[in-house]
């Protein structure tokens, strides 16, 4: 089987690739993702390969690229629209909230929205608010919709070409500050990661780390540093958020009794209450300490001279995972 | 109008010096960025200064304006202060924003400024509803949204200009046509030749200017001012220009050739203005010389004051999220001081 080291953003357009290969209903619209290959080039070449009827440069209208997408998606085909920054989306909440997650279940089943919506998201970049922002959980508490976050080059391309064949409506936030930060053996043959299936990273029996998306990479580095000092950790990246793996979620959990989440969300409403929850209904006597969250803060995300305090740190996810441990 | 009135000789002047200023502050902030001072995204408006003076210069100080992600040039214009500016694009303290906003969101609301905006088209209906304070309120005042023509696709700014002309709004709507929404032509964008022909569907008076000429771009908006003084509601004027750089700093820009910029790089705005104004006896080439030079001056100070400027505290993260201070304020400050201020957090 042949393989390329590639990065995550190349995994993105190897994963387009293969679909708008394998399937001509594909195809990927959005701002400058055509003749200019995509702000961050995730699109790269696609344009020259497909041509302009597959791979189509809009107008600056995120409600419209959006809104256009469903009904191609009720239509029959697979649209892919891509949004240039997560930050941009909401000129689309409307459409991606009242209409694509709803479609289904509003018509009863006859119509469905086979349609992914990618857009880079999180931060560490040194770029402002809607540049840098992470507001998955927007989306997971709307119900119809699914949402993935892939934390690796191999998942990428695999969880990208689920998400495509998937019959309804996915979410998929790619992170944008490991786009380059590393290369992985990634398959040139098409292959999937299913859907709803988290990945034990790393196994441990002290205590559970879950995270996902960028925040995967510190959390394992502080889970190294603290093997040194003695404390194992099971890190758990849960790739999809809607619908969570709970029964990963869970079985780590009764096996250590003890939990930290790390996302680089905002602490209120982020997932790691949804995630403190599930062990608490689901694992309430094998909990030996309050589960630590470990977040970005409640503001807005701020400029470059504040981004490395409120992105969580190496050092910041080691202090609470130590106090999970030491309660 | 009010401190740069370009029916005078006097104003004329003080137009081509912002117009320098913009150009000076912009080759700067370009500069600053390759050398990694500025973080982050820098959209510059290098090219489009007749756009923001002309307009400016037709406002009085007390009118209101909101501006884009391409927003310094605006900033000048109306009379912001660079050395504020910079520090902010630098991320300081002491910049505008006390360096939590960036280039992106520059505001100063005490000079009418409401703010530059991260968001392309969330400007217009601003301006429309400071327009609607100034008409229930009775002021002698208009509010004007810059925009690009990529806004023009984007359907809040659809929304802004139905909203004003039906309830014949003091507002006046600049679309800054540079002929790219970030990387993809106008022409691939909209089905119009003139942008400006947008305003009929709203039943305003649309106009396409060379935006590239102050003094067309001022008497376009001084009329639309006194259109919307006299109680007849906003119109849309469209201002043709021309990006010199990239959608941002490090954009590869494949969608275009160097000769296309060289092209309108002949009819520099701030070129043009200035033999205008020498053929006229306004100015000598000398005088134009110390004007620039003047202008570096500034804009150098600007650069010293920022770099001396204050880094924002860790725990102004917390500021300015409600007028009550956050609780959270005071935990995050206390954890920093116990652990040195290594590891953040707001436990």
């Amino acid at each position: 089987m042949s393989a390329q080291n590639l990065t995550l953003v190349q995994a993105v357009r190897d994963g387009l690739h293969t679909e708008m290969q394998n399937d001509e209903d594909v195809i990927v619209l959005g701002e400058d993702v055509g003749k200019n290959g995509g702000v961050f080039r995730a699109t790269e070449g696609l344009y020259d390969e497909f041509g302009g009827d597959r791979v189509v440069d809009t107008p600056l209208a995120e409600a419209g690229i959006v809104g256009t997408s469903i009904g191609m998606a009720a239509y029959g085909l697979r649209p892919v629209p891509e949004i240039q920054f997560m930050g941009f989306i909401y000129p689309a909440f409307d459409q991606i909230i009242s209409h694509a997650a709803r479609l289904r279940t509003r018509s009863r089943g006859r119509f469905t929205c086979p349609m992914v919506v990618r857009a880079p998201y999180g931060g560490g970049i040194r770029a402002p608010e809607h540049h840098s922002e992470s507001k998955e959980a927007f989306f997971v508490h709307e119900p119809g919709l699914k949402v993935v976050i892939p934390s690796t080059p191999y998942d990428t391309k695999g969880l990208l070409i689920s998400a495509v064949r998937d019959p309804d409506p996915v979410v998929f936030l790619e992170p944008k500050l490991i786009y380059r930060a590393f290369r992985e053996e990634v398959p040139d043959e098409e292959y999937t990661v299913p859907l709803g299936e988290a990945a034990v990273r790393r196994e441990g029996g002290d205590v559970s780390v879950f995270t996902w998306g960028a925040m995967t990479r510190v959390t394992m580095e502080a889970a190294e540093n603290l093997a040194a000092e003695g404390v194992d950790c099971e890190v758990v990246d849960l790739r999809t958020l809607s619908p969570l793996d709970r029964d990963a979620v869970v079985e780590s959990f009764r096996k250590t009794g003890r939990a930290a989440v790390v996302h680089e969300a905002p602490k209120t409403g982020g997932l790691a209450g949804e995630l403190t929850a599930i062990v608490q209904e689901e694992a309430l006597l094998y909990q030996e300490a309050p589960v630590e969250r470990i977040t970005g803060f409640d503001t807005p995300y701020p400029l470059y001279a504040l981004e490395d305090y409120y992105l969580p740190s190496v050092a910041r996810i080691e202090d609470g995972i130590r106090n999970v441990v030491e309660y | 109008m009010g401190t740069m009135n370009i029916e005078t000789a006097e104003g004329r002047l003080e137009a081509l010096r912002r117009m320098c200023t913009i150009r000076e502050f912009d080759d700067t902030a370009s500069e600053l960025f390759a050398d990694g001072e500025i973080p982050g995204f820098v959209h510059l408006y290098i090219g489009e200064e007749a756009v923001a003076v002309g307009a400016c210069s037709a406002l009085e100080d007390d009118d209101y304006i909101t501006s884009t992600h391409r927003g310094h040039g605006h900033c000048i214009a109306k009379g912001l202060d660079p050395e504020r500016m910079m520090a902010e694009l630098l991320g300081k303290r002491d910049g505008y924003c006390k360096g939590k906003g960036g280039s992106m969101h520059i505001a100063d609301v005490d000079a009418g400024m409401l703010g530059a905006n991260g968001i392309v088209g969330a400007g217009p209906p601003l301006a429309t509803g400071a327009a609607l304070g100034i008409d229930q309120r009775g002021e002698d005042r208009v509010a004007l949204a810059f925009f690009g023509d990529g806004a023009v696709a984007q359907g809040q700014v659809h929304e802004a200009l139905n909203l004003a002309a039906t309830w014949s709004l003091p507002a006046v709507f600049v679309i800054e046509n540079n002929q790219f929404g970030e990387g993809t032509p106008v022409e691939e964008q909209h089905h119009l030749d003139n942008l400006s022909e947008t305003a009929e569907a709203y039943d305003i008076p649309g106009i396409t200017v060379d935006g590239m000429d102050v003094t067309a771009v001022n008497e376009a908006v001084a009329e639309a001012r006194t259109r919307a003084r006299n109680g007849d509601g906003p119109t849309l004027v469209e201002a043709v220009t021309y990006r010199y750089r990239g959608h941002f700093e490090g954009d590869p820009q494949p969608y275009r050739d160097e000769e296309d910029v060289e092209e309108w790089r002949e009819r520099d705005p701030i070129e043009t203005f200035f033999q205008r104004l020498r053929d006229r006896g306004e100015i000598t080439e000398e005088e134009f010389e110390a004007m620039r030079s003047e202008v570096e001056t500034t804009v150098e100070e600007a650069v010293e004051y920022a770099r001396d400027a204050p880094e924002p505290e860790p725990e102004d993260a917390y500021e300015d999220m409600f007028a009550d201070p956050a609780p959270e304020i005071a935990q995050f400050a206390e954890r920093l001081r116990a652990d040195g201020g290594e590891r953040g957090g707001d436990r």
